[in-house]
Parts: C-alpha cells; structure tokens; sequence
C-alpha cells in the first residue's frame, strides 16, 4: 500500500513540469530524438534497397549476385575463396570500438580522466580501421576481378561503379555505393567528433565542467552508428 | 513552504539567458537567439514567400480563364515566359510547381508551425527560451536559405523545377525530360535539404523543450492544446522528413550521376547516353507519400491546435473534451503514417493493398469528427467573443467541414478512379488543407499578435479581411468540385482542345476572378499587419482575458520571459467561467484558495443549477 503510494507520487512529480520526466539533459535528449529522426533516413534507404531488389526476384536474365561470390577476397591472400570474411573482421572491429566506448563512458562516471583518454582512444583507433577496411573493400569492389564480364559491345568490363557493374545488376553496385557510403559517412563524422571530445579530455575541459556527458552523448551516437551497420550487413551481406 | 519561491530544479537555463549583456543590431534581429525573434522572423519571411506563392497562383489563373486573350503587362512581369502577353506552358508548370512547394513547405510547414512553436512553446510550458536558442538560431537561417535558393531557381535558364510539388520522375530524374528538369530541378532539391535540415533542427528543439522545460505543475494533461498540436506535428516531421531525405539523396544519384533508382527501362538516348534498367518511378512516390502524408497533418495540426485555444478562449468555456483532443490528435498523427497508398492507387499497386490503405484513411474520419464535434460544443451557448481571430478559427472549422467530408470520396480506392488528378482533388486539399490550414495561421496571427508586437490589430479590417477571404476562397475552390466530377485534369496548361469542357469556360472566369478579389484582400492584412505594428494601439497585458501562461510575461519583450521567477502551474488552461469564481477566467498561475501544491488538482465544481452564480464578465467590450 505504502509502496504504491510512493510510486504515484514519483510518476505524478516526474511528469509534473520543473523537471526534465527522464531525468536526462535537454542534450542527451536531443540526442536521443535526432538518432530517432536518423534511423527513419537509413530506413528508406534500406526500404529501397528491399524494393529493388525485390524487383529482381525470379530474373534470370541479370539475377541478383550472392554477396558470397563477390565479397570473398582478404588482404595478402590472393586466389582464395573467403567469403565474408574479411566483413565480419570489420564487423567485429566496429562491435570492438562499441565496446571500447562503453569502456570510456563508464570511466567519465568515475571522473578517471586518463581512462576515458585511453579507451577514447582506442575507440577512435577503432573507427579509423573500420574505415580503412571500407575503403579497401570499397577499391577491392571497384576494380573487379581479373576475369570481368562480356559486355553487350564485346568489351570486358571489370569491377563496378555507378552505371555499370560485372557481378550483375547495376542497382546492386549503386545501392552498395549508396548504403555503405551514406554508413561510411555517419562513421566518419563519429570519428571527427570523438577526436574532438578526445582532444577536450586530454585538455580536461570536463574534469573542469565535472562530469563527462558530452562522452555519454557520442557514446549515444557511436552505438548507433555501430547498430546501423549491423542491419547494414545484414540485409547487404547475409541476405 | 510559500508556493512562489525560486524555480530551481530542473531549469538549467536560467543562468545563462539572465545575464544582460550588450546586444547590438546584428544579434537582436538578424542572428537572433530569442524565441521570440526567431518566431517573427519565421513569420514575416513566410508572409513574404505566401505572397509570392498566390501572385502565382494569380498568373496561371489568369491563364486558366483567359487561355485565348493576351496580357501584354504579363511580359512586364515575368519577361520571356511572358512574351507577347502569352503565359509560356513550360513556365505554367514551372508555376504550379513552385506555387505549391511554397504555399504546402514554406508558408504553412515553416511559416505556421516555424512561427508559433517558436512562439508559443517555452511562453506557454513556462520555459526562458527553448532548449537550444542556437538550434533555434541555425533552423530559422537553414530555411532562410532554403529560401533564397528556391526563389533563385526562378532566374536559371530553363526555369524552376516544373514536375509539380510532387516532383515525381521520370520528369524530376531526367535532366533533359522538360526545360525545368534541369538546373531548376537541381535547385528544388538544395532548397528542400536546406528546408529538411531546418525542420529537424526545429523538430528536435521543440520536442526537447515540451518534454524536458515545462514549468512546475505544467503537467502533460495541463498543457494547452496549441502545445499538444505542436509537439505532436515536431514528432511527425521529425519521423518523416528524413524519408524525404533518403528519397531525396537517391533522386540526385539518378540525376547527377547515372544511377536509375527511379527509373526503368528508359533508352539511353533519352536518358543522357546512360542505359537505365531495374528501378522504377513507384519507389519514389512510396517514400515521398510516407513524408507527404503526415506532410499534410504537418500543416493542419498546429491550426487545429490554435482553432482549440483561440475558440476555448473566446468562447469563455473550458473546451469540449480536452483529453478527446489529445487523443484525437495522437490518433490523427498515428494514422496519418500507415495510409500514404492512398495517393498512390492508381500506379499499379497491388488493389488488396489500395483496400487496407483505403481502410486506414477512412478511419481518419473518427478523430476528425471528434475534433470537429468538440468544437461545436465548446461554441454551442457559449458567451461568443467574435474577434477576427475567433471569426478565423471558426472559418477554419468550416472548411475542415467541407473540405474533410471529399476526402472520404478521395479516400476511396475504386472512386479514386475517375476523381484521381481531377480538379476535385485540387478542391479537396486546398478546402480542407490550404484554406484551412491558412485560417489557422491568421487565427494565429490576429490572437497573438498583441503577444508578439506589444500592439493591437486594427478589427475593422480584420472583419472586413475575413469576409473577403472566406467568400473568395469558397467561391475559387467550390466550384472545382463539380469540373473535376466531370472530368477536367489538373495541372493542363488549357482545356480548349476538349470540347466536353467548354461547359466551364464561365466557371473558370468565374473562379479567376475570385481568386484576385482573394488577393487583394489580402492587401488589406497585409496593411494591418504591418501597419499596427508600428501604429497599433498599445496592448494590455492579457487583451483577450485568457488563461495561458503567455500572457502573464510581461507585454516589453524581454531575455528569458518572466522578469522574476518562472510562475507556476496550479490548473489547466480551461478554467472560463468557472462557477463560484469571480472572474470568467483564472489563469494557470493562480491557485486556488487552499491549494499548496502546484502538482495538486484544483478542487472540482459540484454544479448546484439553482443556486449558481455565474462569474462576472471583465472588461467587456465597450
């Protein structure tokens, strides 16, 4: 009885006004609204990506690639057959650099300024080498193999870009391009913002503000990030 | 514990947005921080693009009427699309395209909620500014801009964007498909990602500021309508714009650089030397429904929330069914998300998935109607206040009558075919979205204009404005219905080549001339308004006796809102005549007799008919 009294009381005086109903900054809200905002921009894209490929269902002519054949090539180790692999070693680099945040947020908490450098840090390193590895997967793509496919005027054409594509249908390299890109971009811009939050520790901006949110509020934004490229893969590379 | 001391908790701003530092030109009214600025700057930039925006409309109406007769001041006007006093037909379509880009984005998305959030959101939650005046800052000149480049896009060589509003491809994707596919099209999708930005910019602050800055006691079911109307339209672009975005971005791809998303099986030739194969046109009109149809309650939904305050307020009654609103308001925004199909039925779609689109926009009809009927109510014997303002939300009210009770026939997929692209349709949403969404806006302005400039609006004016204009729009839009039951197609340069059509050669004239009658009443607004704001007669502090916390700020706008403390919250916004209290209104600041708590219920009234007295009346009107 006492105990449900209590809680109405909270309730009421959480949503009363005079206090923020989460308990959180009108920051990290905002935070919260514009990864909202941003998922429903990486879901039309991932939207299109169903439709059209939809579209090529039973298409015999140009079927749609399985991302085992065109995606199995690994760094050093030429002529091998490695699907996905080299995918899911930058999967696992990005799920990583998750971790190493989380490592960093947690840190802030205790106001341990050189932890929240070290594993800042390590996000950071983290975020640069996925972004290395897309841009290898990137080049990789777009050269092709040495075999490369007959073209309609007797040419051969090797690897892909926008308007022409060896694996197979053209809107399987732009949706590619477009999705990886657009995941690519959000990853750097995570990593512009973590150099600077990681310059301010370094200079103890928030060791003299006395508390590390602004760490929580990238840290909000990178595991978003991370979560993205985990539909990302999903639809791109398992599917 | 005294019930006015200091609000400490929770409100972060109040340090920073009290200091009193030098303001010079620049930092007052141009790159403005103040809520209050940004609103007025909202506004008059959307006053100045909705004039732009009906002085097309006038042009290619006078086209419509007149196909055959020659307006050689029309060379003088608008140059080579004009020559010899003949409307170019690229440049008709250029016109209905840009005129609807303006009036549905930049009057009535940033010109309506861009103005009255901003105003209204931390004035009437209690709140010094919103969560982050430099957002707020960053929205109003990301639209600015937006601006800028779309009316710009009216100087490049080949004219404006000229796919319609909707710019859908193959028109919008082909570079060379019209004259206005090339740089103008270009232009139109800067303009609406600088316009996207904005409005997430704004979304984002207005979401943070009702959830997180509302003052004590302002409790979620204490708030106003108005209030309600705009966090729920910030929920519903902050969802959907950036679906226009994605759409958006893929429409560049296919522009610029050789990707065919929308585009199937379109020859090279045509196509800029580029094989297109594997898209098709249907994706893009998916994602620019699943923007433009929470687009549409975008727009209606902070007039209706305006329409609920300004008629409770000048009804001198709480309104019917507070929690009916805002539930109908929840269930309006929720639908308005699963029932973009229905602009779509006639593309192709598969007709089991037109019949539970269909089954979803009908249902719209049921919050519509409950918001309908409780402004009946809350008009029906009460003590009628007819400012212009109230004459407005009425006028609203009546549109939303007219103009909703078509989209029951539109909402339907088999009737959909004949109606589809008929002028019915142009009827339908210029009633029920243009018209009424317009009377919400100038509701609005006339109500708050005392809160915004410090002066009053001249009523005279104000009466004779909102006679003009609602006879004038009824007489251009209704008789639409009946061309478009016949059959005429919108957005057709003329209809001379069809014989069937000639019928309506009269109506045209008719519904033209209307059209500038409509027009030039708005010159008379547009006197008053700026007229009063230099000349106006000084306002009162609260002029229209109301209850919300806006009008207890003082009238000189000033830093932060409230001189002193923020005030508290101890009751709703709809205590209009109250029995047993001695004025008509108590405003939300004001506690009862025995009230301590501002999280406390005021003490509810137990009506006793015989022996009630009703509340006097202040200030009536001499």
């Amino acid at each position: 009885m006492a105990n449900s009294a209590t809680l109405t009381t909270d309730t009421r005086s959480q949503w009363g006004g005079g206090k923020s109903p989460f308990s959180i900054s009108y920051g990290k809200l905002m935070m919260w609204i514009f990864l909202l905002s941003d998922a429903f921009t990486f879901s039309s894209l991932l939207v299109s990506y169903g439709f059209v490929r939809y579209s090529f269902s039973g298409n015999l002519e140009t079927p749609w690639p399985s991302p085992d054949q065109v995606f199995n090539h690994f760094p050093f180790l030429h002529g091998m057959h490695l699907p996905l692999m080299f995918v899911s070693l930058m999967t696992f680099i990005l799920i990583f650099s998750s971790v190493t945040m989380v490592l960093a947020v947690e840190a802030g908490h205790r106001m341990a300024k050189k932890e929240v450098a070290k594993y800042m840090f390590l996000t950071i390193i983290g975020g640069a080498a996925f972004l290395g590895c897309q841009a290898w997967e990137w080049s990789q793509f777009i050269t092709g193999s040495e075999a490369g496919k007959l073209m309609s005027d007797g040419s051969i054409f090797h690897g892909a870009n926008l308007s022409m594509n060896e694996y197979g249908p053209v809107a399987f390299a732009d949706l590619f391009f477009i999705v990886t890109g657009f995941h690519g971009m959000h990853v750097f811009s995570g990593v512009v913002l973590n150099i600077i939050i990681f310059i301010q520790v370094l200079n103890g901006t928030f060791e003299k503000r006395g508390h590390y949110e602004m760490v929580e509020k990238v840290g909000l934004y990178w595991h978003f990030v991370d979560l993205v490229w985990v539909f990302v893969f999903t639809f791109y590379y398992l599917i | 514990m005294s019930t006015h001391t200091a609000n400490t908790d929770g409100t972060n701003h109040d340090a920073h947005d009290h200091g009193h530092h030098h303001e010079t030109f620049i930092s007052k009214y141009v790159f403005s921080m103040d809520h209050k600025m940004i609103a007025k700057q909202f506004l008059i930039t959307g006053i100045i693009m909705g004039v732009i925006g009906m002085m097309m409309s006038l042009i290619f109406r006078l086209q419509l009427a007149y196909p055959d007769m020659k307006f050689p001041f029309l060379e003088s006007v608008i140059g080579q699309w004009g020559k010899d006093g003949k409307l170019d037909p690229n440049f008709y379509l250029a016109l209905i395209t840009i005129h609807g880009t303006i009036m549905v984005f930049y009057v009535l998305t940033a010109g309506l909620s861009g103005t009255f959030s901003n105003l209204l959101i931390p004035l009437q939650v209690g709140a010094r500014d919103m969560a982050s005046p430099f957002m707020n800052m960053l929205s109003y000149w990301f639209f600015f801009l937006s601006s800028i480049v779309l009316l710009s896009s009216l100087f490049v060589d080949g004219g404006p964007a000229s796919a319609g509003w909707t710019v859908y491809p193959p028109l919008s994707a082909l570079p060379k498909a019209i004259p206005g596919s090339g740089t103008g099209m270009t232009l139109w999708l800067v303009a609406i990602i600088l316009f996207i930005a904005s409005a997430l910019l704004g979304g984002i602050n207005y979401i943070t500021t009702v959830l997180n800055m509302r003052t004590k006691g302002m409790k979620m079911t204490r708030m106003p309508l108005t209030i309600w109307a705009f966090f729920i339209t910030a929920v519903l672009g902050l969802l959907s714009f950036p679906v226009l975005l994605g759409a958006g971005l893929l429409l560049i791809f296919d522009r610029s650089f050789g990707t065919s998303f929308y585009l199937n099986e379109i020859v090279a030739e045509l196509a800029g030397g580029i094989e297109r194969v594997g898209g098709s046109p249907v994706l893009y009109q998916h994602l620019f429904w699943f923007l433009g149809h929470p687009e549409v309650y975008i727009i209606l939904l902070p007039a209706l929330g305006i329409t609920s305050e300004v008629i409770a307020t000048n009804s001198r009654k709480p309104i019917f069914g507070y929690r009916a609103m805002i539930g109908s308001i929840l269930a309006i925004a929720f639908l308005s998300f699963i029932v973009w199909g229905h602009h779509m039925f006639i593309t192709g779609m598969n007709p089991f998935l037109g019949s539970v689109f269909m089954l979803g926009t009908l249902i719209i009809a049921v919050p519509s109607a409950v918001k309908t009927f409780n402004y009946l109510a809350t008009l029906w014997k009460g003590n009628l206040h007819l400012t212009p303002a109230m004459m407005f939300a009425i006028g609203l009210v009546s549109f939303f009558i007219s103009g909703g009770l078509t989209g029951i026939y539109l909402g339907n997929a088999a009737l959909d075919i004949n109606l589809h692209d008929t002028y019915f349709v142009v009827a339908h949403f210029h009633l029920v979205m243009g018209s009424a969404a317009i009377f919400g806006m100038l509701s609005g302005i006339y109500h708050w204009f005392p809160r915004m400039f410090g002066r009053m609006m001249n009523n005279t004016l104000g009466y004779i404005h909102f006679w003009l204009t609602l006879i004038s729009a009824y007489c251009v839009f209704f008789p639409m219905h009946f061309m478009g039951l016949a059959g005429v197609p919108r957005r057709y340069y003329a209809n001379t080549a069809y014989d069937q059509f000639n019928v309506f050669v009269d109506m045209n004239q008719f519904v033209t001339i209307a059209a500038i009658i409509g027009g030039a009443a708005q010159l008379l607004f547009l006197i008053n308004f700026f007229g009063s704001i230099f000349k106006g007669k000084r306002a009162p502090q609260n002029p229209w006796n109301s209850n919300t916390l806006e009008w207890t700020a003082p009238v000189k706008h000033i830093h932060g809102n409230w001189p002193g403390d923020i005030p508290y919250v101890y009751r709703w916004p709809y205590d209009y005549s109250k029995p047993g209290s001695e004025l008509d209104f108590i405003p939300q600041n004001i506690p009862d007799a025995d009230q301590t708590d501002p999280l406390d219920e005021p003490k509810p009234v137990h009506f006793d008919l015989k022996n009630t007295t009703m509340p006097l009346v202040e200030n009536k009107e001499a």
